[in-house]
Parts: structure tokens; C-alpha cells; sequence
């Protein structure tokens, strides 16, 4: 016997041993490594072995939630953190609170006539690799999308042709001026150069790796691992020279997230300095002395970029009643969504929907005229008004032809705040008598739902902040409905009059800003009166900085900066990559 | 001898074939379309863009083909080592995936049994029949094993990673190192590891040290042990005899363990944001990878299966009356 146990002691030992060197480490250095680049603030010159200085690094967190796979440009929706935007950059950016145009690689752009747009480009802009930027990578890019899989393929349906008419020149030709996507894919598509991209096969563009991207901007691939990917400043930026705009971090390291509490833990901890994710109750955070802020100081402590949307499936009834559907908006308590499930983190939305970015475009008198209010009495009379009674006595209201109302209102399992928040609606239904019940399906049985039309209610988000609120205007009316409803229109709303409107507007140049305003008047009185789908609230571009090691960070402060404060995916551009450029070192 | 191990090989052999093809049902039984919540991720405004998309991953992925054709090509390339391509990592080969979580789940499952199992199994011996350690240490055993893993590793992570900042909370290793051999990234991966380590460690540990306990005082009463102590037989030698008897069903205890254990590891991991095979799991079923999940399940099948197959041989090593079965058969 004790000669057996001599075979399992040298492997037990061997497991000691390698776990009392390694958990035995002489706590100090330990210690200084737990919390990001404490060590390496302290020893700067830690090269050799590839550290990151912590007083030369940005760590941010909130964007990706799987390893890094890709840092493919084209994929705009799964590429790594920073591939658009800290690589590869767009024409122009944009800025959603001012609504401008900034030139980016392009030095200016403006249409000829009426289907010609001409674009003149930067001098002196560098690809990594030491390429200079021309016209023929802007030409290759667009027409890159030539390619049915391409995100962009749309562009084709109205666009005819790309060409170079010098090296800093290009014209594009359109069959159909589209003047508001035009200008959005201006800023949201990035270049890439025509000289390491013109060999590959369609199913290399669209699904390859990328994993040594060249690009224009500010940094370069460093490395990455499955929790991380790090870029690291690049020399000649062209940035610095023609506008005296600086990146400041020299690495930046984006962290992959796998819950928002371990986001949590890593910003009290200084390990973060911005994070872009959603973090319930950060209000006590940010009014604590924990040295986490917000962009605004008091509610709603952040910049708003989405609207969440009460979809309604217009092909069941009783929702294809705009009666009904006008009731429901009344009937929904979203103060008390705002103030009870999110602590006041996001707004109440306008009853158009639009974003507070896009005020201008409402028209107050439509909505004063037609627009909803919380009214609980007013939305049960409309919907007995409407005929819609309680005939059996149940205490909920039946159809106009007698049968039972039961809904369902559905968001994913594990969307903790949108699943309180619709058992508020529920609730609210409940109180004007309309037989409404939560659910929570997993996401992607959703998803299948969603597009498939199988469902009653639903909260949605689909559509970002962009240029224009042609944006939300083609989610909420687009024609013509299709087998299957992947990315508009979920409720199947069909209105021809509408989905014309949203089409003239389209054709209004962003500059035309009374044309576009006579059109999106016509289009929410439609709106207003039809109801297709209820905007509820105003997401929040969630993001939360600490100033231990950067500070001058975007916020509501009279001489701060105040671009977006964000690494999220198509938000570079919406202002991100300034954000890079006017943050400053803690000390020094 | 050879008969023994030839039929517990094919009975490994068959509940491989069962296992992996039950890890092939079920995420295909699940709601919803993989390649339908990939593409409406990519946020396309034209419905001809997303047909053209989805055609082409469904068959990238040869989800268009019907389930048995589907079943056979999966076996093909399961021989050939091919895993398939991550759809949720896309384009990332299954097999890539995996490859880079195993060691942080391995490093982290492998101490953990194998330490709590030793370390439960002798201290539950020593603390059987003196009173005072039976009294005070064994009721902190019955509360660790009732702890669930995930409660266990909040506390630590909070407790000594976020209050009193000793420990880091997330990761493999500092976010501010990149791999490479030198005994600070060795620190930076140890301290990582501790956390994770200790709260799997610390649950099975009870577990153990209970089991070992009831089992050394069920020896100590048996009727061997009386004869021994009235032989005159010094307490030293009794409790060996005690000891090698109580530790067999600890042994087959660690083979029905292992299962559990991966199931811990996977909650740890998600806790810690611990990069192993854990943490993969969970975002392979979130976000219908049929390939990676498979992927990950091969990969726990076969190694409960090694496992329990090295703990058979351990179980004719350390077990006479095994043996003596074995001859009598052979």
C-alpha cells in the first residue's frame, strides 16, 4: 500500500510545488500588477517585456463582448474595438450636437449638380505602410461595394458611378440622388487602400481577418488576446500637421467585457478609464466620492443615442387599430420607467421619437396638436370610444368583435432593465384594462419572432443616432414588407403615403433644411396620427470615465470638450476619435 | 485484467458516441436561427443585402442541408480534427478558440480537484475524533460545500479583489502585460489565478473534508479496528487501516465530482472573467454557436471520460479486492 501512495505523492507534490511558487509570489510586485500598470507607472521602462505604461495608456471597456476575431473594416458590426475609426478612418466625421459636417480625409465635398457629387481630398494623408491616400482608394472602397454581401451594396441601387478624376479628386455619379444616406455613408463608411485590398476574393473582403490592417489613422495593430486588444500610437498621423489634433494615449488597450459588474469592479478600481457600458444605479457612483463621472453631472448623466421603441405588430389585432395603438401611448406610465427602473439614467422621449439631437426637426405644432401625453383616463375613454369594451366582465376589454384580448409583450431573457420595464407596461395595460403580459424568450428565439412577424409587442432599438432622422423614419415606414423583417419596420406597418414621404425626404439635401422640414412635417402628422410604433425613452450613450490617469474628458462642463465620450462601434466618427485628442495626462 | 479494461474502454467508447451526438441535438433543438441573429447584428438597411448575407452563411455553415447529411458531415470532420468555424468569433476556427481557453481552465480545474480532494480527504482524517476540531472546523466545512460557486466568488472578488484591492477582479493575466516568459508575467498570471482557484478550492474542500471525516469514524468503529486496538496495536497504525479503507469511496467520489466541477469552473470563470472554456460556454449558448459549443462539449466529454478512465486504473491500484475480481474473472 504505502509503496502505491508513493506513485500519486510525487504528483501531488508536483501540484503543490507549481502552485506554492506561483501563488507565493512576494506580494509587492503582485500588488502593483493587479491594478493595471500600477507597476509599470512606477517603472516606466519596462519595454523589454511588452508592458504598457499605465501613464501612457488608455484602458476603455464596453464595446466588446466577444475576443477580438476580426479587424476587418468591412465588418463593421463585429471587427475589433478601434479597427474604424483608430485605423481606418472615414471621409468626414460627423457631429450629432452640432449637426456638422467636419472634413476628415476629404478637404472638402459639395454636389455639382443635382447627381454629382465632386470630392476633393486631403493632401499629404499616409497609409501605415507609407502609401500616400488617393483617389483611387476612395474609388476602390465605394466600389468595393459592388459586391452583393458588402454591408454597403445598397449604395449601388442609386449610386452609378465612382471615379478619379485626379489623385485628390473623385466625382461620384448617381442614377437617384439620395442626399440623406448619401451624407450618412460620408462619415459611417471608412477607406481602405486600394493597393493591399485589390488582390482579394469577395469572400476575402467580406469574411477575412484583416489581421495586419493599413490604414490612415491615428494607431496601428499592437496585439490582442481573447480578453483584449491593444493599439499603439503611430508616427505621422496626418492629423497633427493639417488641423494640430493629437491623440494623446500612446497605447490603447480595450478590454473585453464579459458582465458589466466585472465593468464595475474594474473602474473602482482604476483599471478603466472609460467605460462604455451599461451600469445600473452608476448615480450613486457618480454623486459618491468614487472618482467615476458621467457626462452630465445630475440626471440624466448621459448623452442620449438611441430610442427605444414600443413595437406594435400591426398585422394582429387589435394593433392594426390606430385607435388602440394612440391608447396604448397614452396609457404607458414611462415616467415610471425612467425614474423607477433606470434611476433616471435615460429621458422620456418626445412623442415623435426623435432624438433631443434631432430637435430641430420636430414640429412643435403637429405635436401639440396630436401628440400623446400620460393619460390613463383619457386612454381608457379613447379605447371605449374606440369600441373596445369589457363585455365579459373579467375586468379587461374585448375586441370589437367580442373575443378576448390577451397580448404579450416581449424582450430577451436577461435584459435585466428592459424586462422591468415591461412589466411596467404590462402594468399600465392592465390599468386602462388591456390584458397584457411580460415575457422574456431567449434572444435569438426573438429575433426569430421579430422578423418573422410572430409576435405582439416588443421593445426595440434597432436605429442610432446618425445625420438624420431620415434614419428613423425608413425603420419605422419602409416598404415593401418582406417575407422576413430583419432590420425595419418590425411591426409590418404598411402605409404607401408615409413610406412616399420618407422617400422625398431622402431626396432633400442635408443643406435644405426648410425643405426637409416641410417634409418631416407631413411625415409626424402621419406619424402622430397613425402610431406605427411608440417611442418610449431615450437610451443613453453609456459611458463612464475616471480621471486617476487622463482627465479633460467630455462632459456638460462650460469649457470642457464635448464629443461623444465613447469607443463604441460607428461612434468614432461620430466624434470618438476627438475625444482621443483632447483628453490629457493626470500628471505631467 | 485485459478483459476489465476492454470493456470499460468500450463502454467509454459508446457513451462517447452517445455524449457527442446528444452535444450535437441539442443546440439544434434550441429557438431560433443562428445565422439569422449574426446577420441581424450587422445592422444592414437593405432587405436585398440581408437575403444575400444570410444565403451565404447558411451555407458557409451548411446549415441548408438537411439534419442527417448535417450529422454525417460533422462526424467527417470531427475525424479529421476539424471543429468547424465559431460563429459567434466569426471567422476564428473552432478549434483556435479553444485551443487558447483550455490552459486557463485546465491551470485552474486541475489544482483545484486534485489539492481540495488531498487536502479535504486528510484534514477531514484529522479532524475525525478530536473533538475540538470536529466541533469548530467541520461545521465551516458543511457551510462551504452548501455554498454555491457563484455566491463563493462574488464574495472573494469583492472582498479581496474590489475592498481590499489585493487581488485583481478580472482577466488572465494585467491588461497592462502581454505574454512572455519572465517571472513578473508568471506573478501576474498567478495572482489572476488565485481567486478563481481559491473558490473552487474552497467549496470542494468541505466537501471532501466532511465526507472523509464520517467516513475515518464509520472505520474507526469497525469491527477490524476494535481487534487491532485489543491486539494491542498502537492508534497510529489503526488509523492507517482507517484511512486507506475511508479514502475508496472518496476515490469513486472524485470520478462523479468532475462533472460538477466543470460546471463550477464555468461560473467561477464567468465571475472572474476568468478566459477559459467557462466563460466561452456561456457566450457560445448566448449566442447560438452551434460550432463552439460543440466544440467546448467535445472537449468536456473527453476529458471526464480520460478522467474517469485514469481513475479506474487508480481504483486497481489502491484496491486489492479489484484485482483479486480481475484474476478470478481472467
Amino acid at each position: 500500500m504505502r509503496n502505491r501512495w508513493r506513485v500519486l505523492t510525487p504528483l501531488l507534490a508536483t501540484c503543490l510545488v507549481v502552485t506554492a511558487c506561483t501563488s507565493g509570489q512576494p506580494p509587492a510586485p503582485a500588488v502593483q500588477s493587479s491594478a493595471p500598470g500600477a507597476a509599470a507607472s512606477q517603472a516606466p521602462a519596462q519595454g523589454g517585456t511588452g508592458a504598457f505604461p499605465r501613464n501612457e495608456t488608455l484602458y476603455t471597456g464596453g464595446t466588446q463582448w466577444g475576443a477580438p476575431a476580426n479587424f476587418n473594416p468591412i465588418r463593421n458590426w463585429d471587427h475589433a474595438t478601434g479597427t474604424n475609426g483608430l485605423v481606418y478612418e472615414p471621409l468626414f466625421l460627423f457631429d450629432p450636437n452640432t449637426g456638422t459636417f467636419t472634413p476628415w480625409l476629404a478637404e472638402s465635398g459639395a454636389w455639382a449638380d443635382d447627381t454629382t457629387y465632386e470630392l476633393k481630398l486631403r493632401q499629404g494623408v499616409t497609409w501605415s505602410d507609407g502609401k500616400p491616400l488617393t483617389a483611387a482608394d476612395v474609388v476602390f472602397t465605394f466600389e468595393l461595394g459592388k459586391m452583393k454581401t458588402v454591408p454597403y451594396a445598397n449604395l449601388w441601387t442609386f449610386l452609378k458611378s465612382a471615379e478619379a478624376v485626379d489623385a485628390q479628386t473623385v466625382r461620384f455619379s448617381f442614377s437617384k440622388p439620395n442626399y440623406q444616406q448619401w451624407a450618412n455613408a460620408l462619415y459611417s463608411r471608412v477607406i481602405v487602400p486600394k493597393h493591399v485590398w485589390e488582390s482579394r476574393s469577395e469572400e476575402d473582403v467580406v469574411n477575412g481577418v484583416n489581421d495586419k490592417p493599413v490604414g490612415t489613422g491615428p494607431y496601428t495593430y499592437h496585439s490582442h488576446d481573447q480578453d483584449r486588444v491593444a493599439w499603439v500610437k503611430r508616427d505621422g498621423w496626418w492629423a497633427t500637421k493639417a488641423l494640430n489634433k493629437d491623440v494623446k494615449p500612446k497605447y490603447i488597450v480595450d478590454i473585453v467585457n464579459s458582465s458589466n459588474e466585472v465593468a464595475m469592479g474594474l473602474l473602482l478600481q482604476n483599471g478603466l478609464d472609460l467605460s462604455n457600458n451599461f451600469l445600473p444605479g452608476i448615480a450613486n457612483l457618480v454623486n459618491g466620492s468614487f472618482g467615476v463621472k458621467t457626462y452630465y453631472p445630475e440626471p440624466p448623466y448621459m448623452l442620449s443615442a438611441n430610442t427605444a421603441w414600443l413595437v406594435l405588430n400591426t398585422e394582429k389585432k387589435p394593433m392594426d387599430d390606430p385607435a388602440f395603438r394612440k391608447a396604448v401611448a397614452g396609457a404607458v406610465d414611462t415616467k415610471k420607467i425612467v425614474e423607477g427602473v433606470y434611476g433616471n439614467l435615460v429621458r422620456p422621449a418626445n412623442p415623435t421619437g426623435l432624438l433631443p439631437q434631432w430637435d430641430k426637426y420636430v414640429d412643435q405644432n403637429v405635436v401639440s396638436e396630436l401628440g400623446f401625453t400620460f393619460d390613463q383616463a383619457k386612454a381608457k375613454k379613447m379605447l371605449a370610444d374606440a369600441g373596445y369594451k369589457d363585455t365579459d366582465g373579467d375586468g379587461f376589454v374585448e375586441n370589437k368583435d367580442g373575443s378576448k384580448i390577451q397580448l404579450k409583450i416581449e424582450v430577451p431573457a436577461g435584459w435585466s432593465d428592459w424586462m422591468e420595464s415591461i412589466r411596467v407596461i404590462a402594468e399600465s395595460a392592465k390599468a386602462v384594462g388591456v390584458n397584457l403580459t411580460p415575457e422574456f424568450p431567449d434572444y435569438n428565439a426573438l429575433v426569430d419572432k421579430r422578423s418573422s412577424g410572430k409576435f405582439d409587442m416588443m421593445i426595440n432599438n434597432e436605429r442610432q443616432l446618425s445625420n438624420t432622422p431620415w434614419m428613423y423614419y425608413d425603420y419605422l415606414f419602409q416598404l415593401p414588407i418582406q417575407k422576413a423583417q430583419n432590420t425595419v419596420n418590425f411591426g409590418r406597418y404598411e402605409n404607401k403615403k408615409a413610406w412616399e414621404l420618407v422617400q422625398e425626404l431622402d431626396g432633400k439635401k442635408p443643406e435644405d433644411e426648410a425643405g426637409m422640414k416641410e417634409v418631416l412635417s407631413r411625415i409626424q402628422r402621419i406619424q402622430l396620427e397613425e402610431m406605427p410604433a411608440i417611442p418610449l425613452w431615450y437610451n443613453g450613450l453609456w459611458s463612464q470615465t475616471t480621471s486617476s490617469v487622463w482627465t479633460n474628458w467630455p462632459s456638460s462642463a462650460p469649457d470642457a470638450p464635448k464629443s461623444a465620450p465613447t469607443m463604441w462601434r460607428n461612434w468614432l466618427e461620430l466624434g470618438g476619435i476627438l475625444t482621443l485628442t483632447e483628453i490629457q495626462p493626470a500628471k505631467g | 485484467m485485459r478483459r476489465y479494461f476492454g470493456r470499460k474502454l468500450l463502454i467509454y467508447g459508446l457513451t462517447f458516441f452517445a455524449a457527442v451526438t446528444i452535444n450535437w441535438l441539442i443546440p439544434r433543438l434550441m429557438p431560433g436561427d443562428p445565422v439569422a441573429s449574426m446577420v441581424s447584428r450587422a445592422n444592414l438597411t437593405q432587405p436585398e443585402a440581408v437575403a444575400a448575407m444570410q444565403a451565404y452563411y447558411t451555407g458557409l455553415f451548411g446549415l441548408d442541408l438537411p439534419a442527417w447529411q448535417q450529422y454525417l458531415n460533422f462526424w467527417g470532420a470531427l475525424l479529421r480534427g476539424d471543429l468547424g468555424i465559431s460563429i459567434w468569433l466569426f471567422p476564428t476556427p473552432v478549434a483556435d478558440v479553444i485551443t487558447r481557453a483550455v490552459p486557463y481552465t485546465l491551470g485552474l480545474l486541475v489544482p483545484a480537484i486534485l489539492l481540495s480532494w488531498w487536502a479535504g480527504n486528510r484534514f477531514g482524517a484529522f479532524a475525525a475524533r478530536r473533538r475540538l476540531l470536529d466541533n469548530t472546523v467541520l461545521p465551516v466545512g458543511y457551510i462551504l460545500t452548501a455554498t454555491p460557486y457563484m455566491w463563493l466568488a462574488i464574495l472573494l472578488a469583492w472582498g479581496l479583489g474590489i475592498v481590499a484591492g489585493i487581488f485583481p477582479v478580472a482577466g488572465g493575466y494585467s491588461y497592462a502585460m502581454r505574454p512572455n516568459l519572465s517571472w513578473e508575467f508568471a506573478g501576474s498570471l498567478a495572482l489572476h489565478w488565485f481567486l478563481p482557484f481559491l473558490s473552487l478550492f474552497l467549496v470542494a474542500f468541505g466537501g471532501w473534508a466532511i465526507g472523509m471525516r464520517n467516513m475515518i469514524i464509520y472505520e474507526l468503529e469497525a469491527d477490524y479496528s476494535s481487534y487491532l486496538a485489543a491486539l494491542g496495536a498502537p492508534r497510529r497504525l489503526i488509523r492507517r487501516y482507517a484511512f486507506r479503507n475511508a479514502v475508496l469511496p472518496q476515490i469513486t467520489g472524485l470520478a462523479l465530482q468532475l462533472g460538477v466541477l466543470v460546471a463550477g469552473a464555468l461560473v467561477t470563470e464567468v465571475v472572474f472573467s476568468y478566459p477559459g472554456l467557462g466563460s466561452l460556454i456561456l457566450k457560445a449558448i448566448q449566442n447560438q454557436d452551434f460550432f463552439l459549443l460543440q466544440g467546448i462539449f467535445l472537449f468536456i466529454v473527453t476529458g471526464v471520460l480520460i478522467a474517469n478512465f485514469v481513475i479506474d486504473i487508480v481504483y486497481v491500484l489502491v484496491d486489492p479486492r479489484t484485482r483479486a475480481g480481475m484474476g478470478a474473472e481472467a
